[in-house]
């Protein structure tokens, strides 16, 4: 048996003891995870900059807070979470209970992304403990020095063998995939993740998988430029353009272009100096094979902004394209680095069929003080989310689910959403063996009066709220007869 | 490009019209819809009745009557479904709108199954047009008559645009799934599954499985019998025994069982006279192939015959059957029953059957039939599946407010009521921000310092809106 087989093997075995299912040990574990991230602060925080050359304090802003909130809000919620959910009835069940009760699934693995490694490897881990699953933490080779610190460091707070850390690169991913778990918990490109939802057919396993594409930014002419501008530019050279839910590229009429690579200029200066290359809070790109895309990406494109760049240090530096069109190269691919391309177009339709013509990205963003246009945007075009007005900070609500649709995803997670798509949701009829009478309607020998009965009682759909409120207005009615009784009485 | 691909083309080129989206035009198409059933039931009958010798009773009942309920409960609670959702936000998205908003997919197919093959065919669809989808229907060809009279039906009564139907067998259907499509909700087995999800993840569809499994059911304790053994005999020998929720096989007591077998040979001929083959309520197995597999499950089985056994192959019957002694690796233990024959296997306790019910794979349904809800409880606890029932068989699935569903190898998604629109739709989470406040957001932008973080930290925090 292979040492993968092995791990697997032991966290299935500890989950069947039944351990993860008290509310208890699953705040435990939840509670050391805490612990875990503000305990090595340090050590995440430098394996992220080995990584991807990010800033202490972006790794808080982008890593650590959010996952914070996310255990914090999981403890609080967690006995609500897994509480039985009540059902409406039929008339025969009234007497009985009905409701659904979510469960955990199994061994749930995880497959992480480089670009956030451990936003993006944990956050789903906060959801496979509070479901009260086990979990196979496998992160991305490519973040080495946090996959590292991971398969450390992680084993000292949680439970080993019900959340172990699994490294290795394409290959042993591949071997991990061979074996059965009870879902799988995929981010990164929708090319592997074709692979992965294959891989997971063969045991019929369901699967969530959050990937990518280009998430569109159209600006209207209309709107505060300035503003729009400068949080476009935060969106999209945060961690150096690679986010998943990045504004890809920008859609504007042309009358607008130049004071849009103007305003996006002065913020790249505001934010980054005039040196990026010099500052803490500018990272780098991943590594040199994705610098070498990105780098191959702006071919045949002009410049508007930034452009340089140094393969010694992975160093692209905030870029704008302009003039760009869909044939241009940056635009056959995500980009998932530091270039901006301006498309321009007539207006709002022309950008709505734009967005059309292409698969569903992660986020549509769009800019405008005209609530109309934004609804329009919103009604004809479709995308895992929208986002009017601003980029990114979606992803901080934990109520909204956070997911893709068509190729940018399947499945949902954040706040309690992350609880249920990692529970199976279990029906539940508690029923007496008495009232058989009742019962006698629904057997053979099967006559006219019988099934009459049987299709009023069986099947008709009472409607509680309706009844309720038909015997409300009854009592209002009772209540005001009687009330105008006695007052009258008294005149 | 053959002719599926054209029609799949066709039906996305009329959903991106935006046509399936009003309220109005889904109520409408539902409407259309309680109208065909009703117009035509006789002929659904007939139909049902020329694939799988149905009782009249048992179409409607399981058929007609559970369409035509979730169609009425779809109707009435559509609006509500289609209401943006607003959530919960935190300090610092305060004064912006933040909504789920449910969306169709697109193009969905749904692949039906020929036990109930109206049923498990329109029921989700109810679904898929209360969401907005355009449908392809494939209808079980093993099902024929009932398939041929919705490939009738549909184009009457329901906007031949949006909605389309294919019949045909494996090959057509292996030559459907290799278009795109935006969900796919297929029932049937597990074998089948895996190759629709093979074909799904070339385009990366979705996928809702309504598949199958050995559903136990665990008669221990206190328990009045004579009740148990009717609410039993219903759902085993419903449909023949032909029914993804029917108890596959019994699990009980030594003391039980004897009682349980008395109890089961006076209702069973309370429900079919002493010759079942002729009570015009025993239903048929549906095709040889299947008669053949079951008589030889129960050739090959080392349990005894207590009841029943006999069976006509021209007539494709089999009689309401029971067997005792079943090992737990007896032929009939090894794959999904499907038939009217009832294995009883005895066990020592309560542990030695949850045991057993946990060492196969998580089933759709699991049953107890008990009197002391500790029984009841224990075994929910320490067991899972799709759906669970106490008591009673079958009947959890007629409840809307029930998502139905398996788990594990018994499928994963969910239908009926509620669920089966979620299933068919798109949770788009929309965030509208404001303009102002700008200077907030400063607090985000670079360069980063310790106290805006801070501030940062505070204002993104769930805590923060308490204290509005």
């Amino acid at each position: 048996m292979s040492q993968h087989q092995l791990v697997v093997q032991r966290a299935r075995r500890s989950f069947q003891t039944g351990k993860t299912k008290p509310l208890e040990f699953r705040i435990h574990q939840l509670k050391n995870l805490l612990r875990f991230i503000s305990e090595r602060r340090r050590d995440i925080a430098d394996a992220v900059k080995r990584d991807l050359g990010k800033s202490e304090h972006g790794t808080e802003l982008f890593e650590t807070l959010v996952l914070e909130g996310e255990i914090n809000l999981a403890i609080e919620k967690l006995a609500e979470w897994a509480a039985p959910r009540p059902v409406e009835k039929n008339l025969l069940i009234l007497t009985d209970e009905v409701y659904v009760q979510p469960e955990p699934l199994g061994v749930v693995l995880i497959i992480g992304a480089w670009n956030y490694p451990w936003a993006v490897t944990l956050q789903p881990l906060v959801g496979v403990i509070a479901a009260g699953n086990a979990g196979i933490i496998k992160p991305s080779e490519v973040s080495s020095h946090s996959a590292k610190v991971m398969e450390e460091l992680l084993p000292l707070y949680l439970d080993k063998d019900l959340y172990p850390v699994v490294t290795g690169g394409v290959s042993e991913t591949q071997e991990l995939l061979k074996l059965r778990f009870d879902h799988i918990f995929y981010t990164g490109s929708s090319a592997v993740g074709k692979l992965v939802m294959e891989a997971a057919a063969r045991h019929l396993t369901p699967v969530t998988l959050e990937l990518g594409g280009k998430s569109p930014c159209y600006i209207d002419k209309n709107c505060d430029i300035t503003v729009a501008c400068r949080r476009i530019t935060w969106g999209k050279f945060v961690n150096c353009g690679q986010t998943c839910i990045a504004p890809d590229y920008i859609l504007c009429e042309s009358s607008i272009q130049s004071q849009v690579v103007d305003e996006i200029k002065k913020s790249i200066k505001e934010f980054y100096t005039d040196n990026p290359k010099n500052v803490e809070d500018y990272g780098r790109i991943i590594n040199q094979r994705h610098y070498k895309r990105v780098i191959a990406l702006m071919e045949g494109s002009t410049v508007a902004v930034g452009g340089d760049s140094d393969e010694s240090q992975c160093y692209i530096a905030p870029t704008v394209l302009k003039d760009v069109t869909s044939e241009s190269k940056v635009m056959k691919e995500e980009i998932f680095g530091p270039l901006l391309p301006i498309i321009t177009v007539s207006g709002v339709d022309e950008a709505i069929q734009f967005i059309n013509e292409r698969e569903k990205p992660l986020v549509v963003y769009v800019f405008s003080h005209d609530n109309k246009l934004i609804k329009r945007v919103i009604a004809e075009t479709s995308s895992g989310a929208l986002l009017a007005n601003d980029c990114l900070v979606h992803f901080t609500v934990s109520a909204l689910p956070f997911g893709g649709v068509g190729n940018s995803g399947m499945g949902s997670y954040h706040g309690q959403h992350s609880f249920d798509q990692l529970s199976h949701m279990r029906s539940c009829l508690i029923k007496q063996l008495k009232l058989e009478g009742v019962n006698s309607m629904r057997y053979p020998p099967h006559t006219a009066r019988k099934l009459g009965w049987a299709r009023f009682l069986l099947l008709k759909q009472v409607n509680l709220r309706r009844l309720r409120r038909m015997a409300l207005l009854a009592m209002f009615a009772g209540l005001a007869a009687f009330v105008a009784q006695r007052f009258l009485r008294r005149r | 490009m053959d002719a599926h691909s054209q029609e799949v083309d066709r039906l996305r080129s009329v959903f991106r019209t935006g046509v399936t989206i009003p309220e109005e035009f889904r109520r409408t198409q539902l409407t259309n819809l309680i109208s065909m059933i009703k117009e035509n039931e006789e002929h659904i009958l007939n139909a049902l009745h020329e694939d799988l010798a149905k009782p009249k009773f048992e179409a409607i009942l399981s058929e007609v009557d559970m369409v035509i309920n979730e169609l009425y409960y779809a109707l009435d609670n559509l609006g509500g479904w289609m209401k943006l959702e607003y959530v919960a936000k935190n300090l610092a998205t305060k004064v912006d709108d933040c909504f789920i908003r449910r969306e169709p997919l697109g193009v969905v197919l749904i692949i039906g199954a020929w036990n109930y093959p109206l049923q498990l065919l329109i029921l989700p669809m109810v679904g898929a047009i209360a969401a907005g989808n355009c449908v392809v229907l494939k209808p079980s060809e093993v099902s024929a008559a009932t398939g041929r009279l919705v490939a009738q039906l549909i184009p009457k009564y329901l906007s031949q645009d949006c909605y389309t139907v294919v019949s045909g067998g494996a090959e057509e259907t292996k030559a459907l799934l290799q278009n795109r499509f935006d969900h796919i909700f297929y029932t049937g087995s597990q074998n089948v599954a895996r190759s629709i999800l093979q074909a799904a993840a070339v385009h990366l569809t979705p996928v809702t499985l309504e598949l199958g499994g050995k559903s136990p059911c665990f008669i221990y304790g206190e328990v009045n019998i004579k009740a148990a053994a009717c609410r039993l005999a219903w759902a085993k020998f419903f449909n023949a025994g032909q029914s993804c929720v029917a108890p596959d096989y019994v699990l009980c007591t030594e003391s039980i069982r004897d009682a349980l077998l008395s109890a089961l040979r006076e209702v069973l001929e309370d429900f079919y006279g002493k010759e079942p083959q002729d009570s015009p309520d025993m239903s048929r197995i549906v095709s040889q192939r299947h008669w053949t597999r079951l008589v030889d499950l129960l050739r090959n089985s080392n349990g005894k015959v207590v009841l029943g056994g006999e069976s006509n192959e021209e007539d494709k019957y089999i009689a309401p059957t029971v067997l005792v002694d079943v090992a737990e690796d007896d032929a009939l233990m090894k794959e999904e029953i499907f038939g009217p024959i009832l294995p009883i296997i005895t066990v020592e306790s309560l542990q030695q059957g949850i045991d057993i019910i946990n060492s196969q794979e998580k089933p759709l349904a699991l049953y107890v039939f008990s009197d002391d809800s500790s029984v009841v409880k224990t075994v929910l606890e320490k067991t899972s599946s799709g759906g669970f029932c106490s008591n009673d068989g079958i009947v959890y699935m007629t409840l809307p407010g029930l998502p139905f569903g398996g788990v594990g190898a018994s499928g994963y998604g969910s239908s009926h009521g509620r669920w089966g629109f979620e299933d068919f739709s798109h949770r788009r989470a929309c965030m509208l921000r404001g303009w102002a406040l700008e200077r907030l957001n400063g607090l985000r932008y670079p360069p980063y310092r310790e106290n805006k973080l801070s501030w940062l930290r505070w204002t993104a925090s769930p805590k923060s809106c308490s204290l509005m």
